[in-house]
């Protein structure tokens, strides 16, 4: 029904798919990978649809074609959490580009055998 | 709606979102370790929703609404089952940062059991979660190369 707005979404949606596959493909770490799946994909994808919810005129197509973006929205954090998690506690060498690793400051600091503070007592103000 | 199906705007977010795809398959084939093989996985998954809706327009056919809706569906439990799986099941050669809570399942079993699994780990890999492990350390297994890239 309205052809340069769908032109538009669906070229911009084209652009960020392929800045998230160049993203997946260039990146140095899972981690930092995750970055361009999870935000670039998906708003590429959600862009996408919603060009093809603006061409449809039936109140079922658009509805599906909704339905779709909530879905992507609901499970593109949840399933990149899971993927981090599990990236990280499989033991995935990290880059050597990392700047922190919060974790293992963590569990260095409530180690008591571990890293101190410089004048030896880092005990308590670690976090416990 | 003629106007559109013959338009190139069309044709240039298909190629677009095929050259994603291309690129997200190279990182599938490359590796370097499961969890990079499953974000492109992911990755690939979210991008056929998008084929299926630019099929949608090029057809004019509502129906491949229903194939993306299906996938988005379908791509998220595939997600969350692969990365359960490789939280359970360590890499070779890379000990599992499970130190303190200890939840992954690999870490309560004997090292006789998963021995079959994970033949080219070094003999210590259950009891290396000490903190003094190096990062980027380059094993040289076959499930990664070390090179990062």
């Amino acid at each position: 029904m309205n052809e340069p707005v769908i032109g538009i979404l669906i070229v911009l949606g084209g652009l960020f798919s392929a800045v998230a596959g160049i993203g997946i493909l260039r990146l140095p770490d899972v981690l930092v990978r995750m970055h361009a799946s999870t935000k670039a994909g998906t708003l590429g994808v959600g862009l996408i649809v919603l060009g093809a919810a603006f061409h449809f005129d039936g109140t079922l197509a658009v509805a599906k074609a909704l339905l779709i973006v909530l879905f992507l929205l609901l499970t593109a954090p949840v399933g990149a959490h899971l993927i981090g998690r599990a990236a990280y506690r499989s033991g995935t060498p990290l880059w050597e580009g990392t700047v922190i690793d919060e974790r293992d400051r963590m569990r260095e600091g409530r180690d008591p055998g571990g890293r101190t503070g410089p004048d030896g007592k880092g005990s308590e103000d670690g976090p416990r | 709606m003629n106007v559109l199906s013959d338009s190139t705007a069309l044709d240039v977010a298909t190629a677009l979102t095929l050259l994603g795809l291309v690129a997200a398959s190279v990182r599938l084939f490359l590796g370097p370790s499961r969890s990079d093989r499953i974000v492109a996985l992911d990755l690939i998954t979210v991008l056929l929703i998008a084929i299926s809706a630019l099929a949608a327009l090029r057809f004019d056919e509502a129906a491949y609404l229903d194939l993306g809706l299906t996938l988005a569906l379908v791509g998220f439990l595939a997600t969350v089952a692969f990365a359960r799986y490789v939280e359970s099941e360590p890499a070779a050669g890379q000990p599992a940062r499970s130190a303190d809570t200890s939840e992954t399942a690999a870490s309560r079993l004997p090292p006789e059991a998963t021995a079959g699994t994970t033949a080219a780990a070094p003999s210590s890999w259950p009891h290396g979660t000490s903190s003094a492990e190096p990062r980027g350390q380059a094993q040289a297994t076959d499930e990664y190369d070390g090179s990062g890239t």
